[in-house]
């Protein structure tokens, strides 16, 4: 089971990606996310490909991990793929197979499109794997910051996040616990008919809820008990600093930026 | 069942930065009938020795035999459900596999799901809260309204009316008070004996492998360290000292009596007020003062 859930699982590490402070890594992936669609020629994209496949180079994370951890995004890529190249009939009749015409102009649309999909995908997976997730949560606070002046429960948001993110391994822990200590009753979750699989799944739910319920309150109490009481007035353990590697990345991004509007067509 | 393990290894989440060998071709056997201890630290891999005896994880290399069932490396076992139907496991805090609206559905749930017929399982029902000590009044109730360690009594009879032959402990009484300990302790000893069980016991206490083992095997990061008869093993301290693990009292109380005061004690299982008595009848003559 946990084999296959390894997708965005922080990878612990020193490089330069890892070192950067998470606001820049989430500031830069969302503008990567707006610029992917201004690419539109090739060479455009091959820059565009070339920061990704930079960026992962330089974080040290072996490309079969990254590779393995999309394994579950390559339907969506493939099939974007896919459905572009049956739709789009625009342009010339490249080859015609079976009486399906595959045309130029779904053949390129395809490969842009799921290309787009792939860089951003990777990107973002990249943030998963270098930071740990009270990093992303702290960033995202302060990056969302300006927004308490509205009112809006930024420290609130986040610290539901955090506590969210920081059970998920936990949960899944427990799903495995107590699938096995079900499947060594004699519940089998492979095989059967559709209804005698959704029965087995009872078992393993029920104590999941009941736990997950406990460990909410729980957490509850210890928190009242350490007397906290949101978040006006409370500092931080874990301040994050800019530093030179932030503004490198920064003139990297711009440089990227001009490129691209340089080779567009 | 006999066991046997033959250089098996087992690695978690393979061909990832996470890839971990938590054993290491571990070798050994374990007779039927045989009451079998695994000790080691946190980490050495009890856990995951023990979830290979039925089958809920398959070794990466090497054989498991568990009496006719063979558990290879890339090689899907079609008997599972038999193979656990006879072994049954008490996970480390059994209590949280409890899901059932009371804790005589729950108890059934194990036979239930091995098809065996109503009538038995009423009786092996019965026959397990009372090996646990369960009140039958308490077979009507929520499990989720008892205390702690009645919850724990009641996952432990779901497991027992399997009617398992071997049986398979990790650290079945952890978080329990000493008395709770020492009742499911010997409830689980009696049962060994009478019902002629494998039981393989995985414990962090040298007391309980002492008081019930006929064997123990100690783990050391993933490799059989050590394996031998309890008074064998624990001869040997300083073998022991070296990774961290200690030598039961009573047997330190018989080393420290024969090194400073000359005196041989015979360990045949007596606790240590018994050698105390002991003590004094040899070093005072055979006059004892109560
Ligand atoms: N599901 C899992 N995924 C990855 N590693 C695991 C998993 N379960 C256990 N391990 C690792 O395998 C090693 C042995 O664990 P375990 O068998 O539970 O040891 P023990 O029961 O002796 O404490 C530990 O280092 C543990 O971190
Ligand atoms: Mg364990």
């Amino acid at each position: 089971m946990s084999n296959s859930m390894i997708i965005g699982q922080y990878i612990p590490g020193d490089s330069f990606v890892h070192r950067l402070d998470p606001r820049s890594k989430i500031a830069i992936i969302f503008f990567f996310v707006i610029i992917v669609f201004f690419a539109n020629s090739v060479m455009s994209y091959g820059l565009l490909a070339l920061f990704a496949i930079g960026s992962a180079a330089t974080s040290r994370i072996p490309l079969s991990y990254i590779m393995k951890g999309l394994k579950p995004v390559w339907f969506l890529v493939i099939f974007t793929f896919l459905l572009h190249l049956i739709v789009t009939k625009q342009g010339e009749v490249l080859v015609s197979i079976l009486g399906w015409e595959i045309y130029e102009e779904g053949l390129i649309q395809g490969a842009a499109i799921s290309l787009r999909f792939f860089l951003l995908i990777m990107v973002t997976s990249l943030l998963t794997f270098t930071t740990t997730p009270i990093e992303i949560t702290d960033a995202i606070e302060e990056l969302l910051g300006p927004l308490k002046k509205v009112n809006f429960p930024v420290h609130e948001l986040a610290l539901m996040m955090s506590i969210s993110l920081r059970f998920i391994p936990t949960l899944m822990q427990e799903t495995e616990k107590i699938s096995k200590a079900q499947a060594s009753r004699g519940v089998d979750f492979r095989t059967g008919s559709f209804k005698d699989r959704v029965k087995a799944v009872i078992p393993l739910l029920v104590p999941l809820f009941v736990s997950a319920f406990k460990r909410a309150e729980e957490l509850a109490m210890a928190m009242e008990a350490r007397g906290y009481q949101g978040g006006e007035g409370r500092t931080k353990l874990r301040e994050l600093h800019l530093g030179k590697t932030d503004v490198y990345l920064y003139i990297l991004f711009i440089l990227l930026v001009i490129g691209l509007f340089l080779t567009r067509s | 069942m006999d066991i046997s393990f033959d250089k098996v290894s087992y690695t978690y989440q393979p061909n990832t930065p996470f890839e971990h060998r938590a054993l290491d071709e571990v070798s050994f056997r374990i007779n039927s009938g045989s009451y079998v201890a695994v000790i080691g630290h946190t980490g050495s891999g009890k856990s995951t020795l023990i979830q290979h005896l039925n089958g809920l994880l398959q070794p990466t290399s090497g054989e498991v035999k568990v009496g006719e069932y063979h558990l290879k490396a890339n090689e899907k076992n079609k008997q599972l459900r038999k193979l656990r139907e006879q072994v049954g496991v008490v996970f480390q805090y059994p209590e949280h596999q409890l899901f059932e609206e009371t804790v005589a559905k729950d108890i059934a749930f194990g036979p239930q799901n091995f098809g065996v017929p109503q009538e038995e399982i009423h009786r092996r029902t019965r026959e397990a809260v009372k090996a646990t000590q369960i009140h039958e009044d308490l077979l009507e109730r929520s499990p989720f309204d008892l205390s702690g360690g009645q919850m724990r009594r009641v996952a432990i009879s779901g497991v027992l009316a399997m009617n398992p032959q071997v049986l398979v402990l990790d650290e079945p009484t952890a978080g329990l008070d000493p008395n709770g300990q020492k009742e499911i302790m010997d409830m689980f000893h009696r049962l060994h004996k009478d019902k002629q069980l494998t039981t393989i016991l995985v414990t962090h206490s040298m007391e309980d492998a002492l008081a019930y083992a006929d064997h123990i095997v100690i783990l050391n990061q993933g490799k059989v360290y050590m394996e031998s008869a309890p008074l064998e093993i624990f001869k040997q301290q300083q073998a022991l000292e070296d990774v961290q693990l200690d030598v039961p009292e009573v047997i330190q109380f018989v080393t420290k009596v024969r090194d400073q005061l000359g005196v041989e004690l015979e360990y045949t299982g007596q606790s240590i007020a018994e050698l105390a008595k002991e003590l004094t009848r040899i070093v005072k003559g055979d006059r004892v003062y109560e």
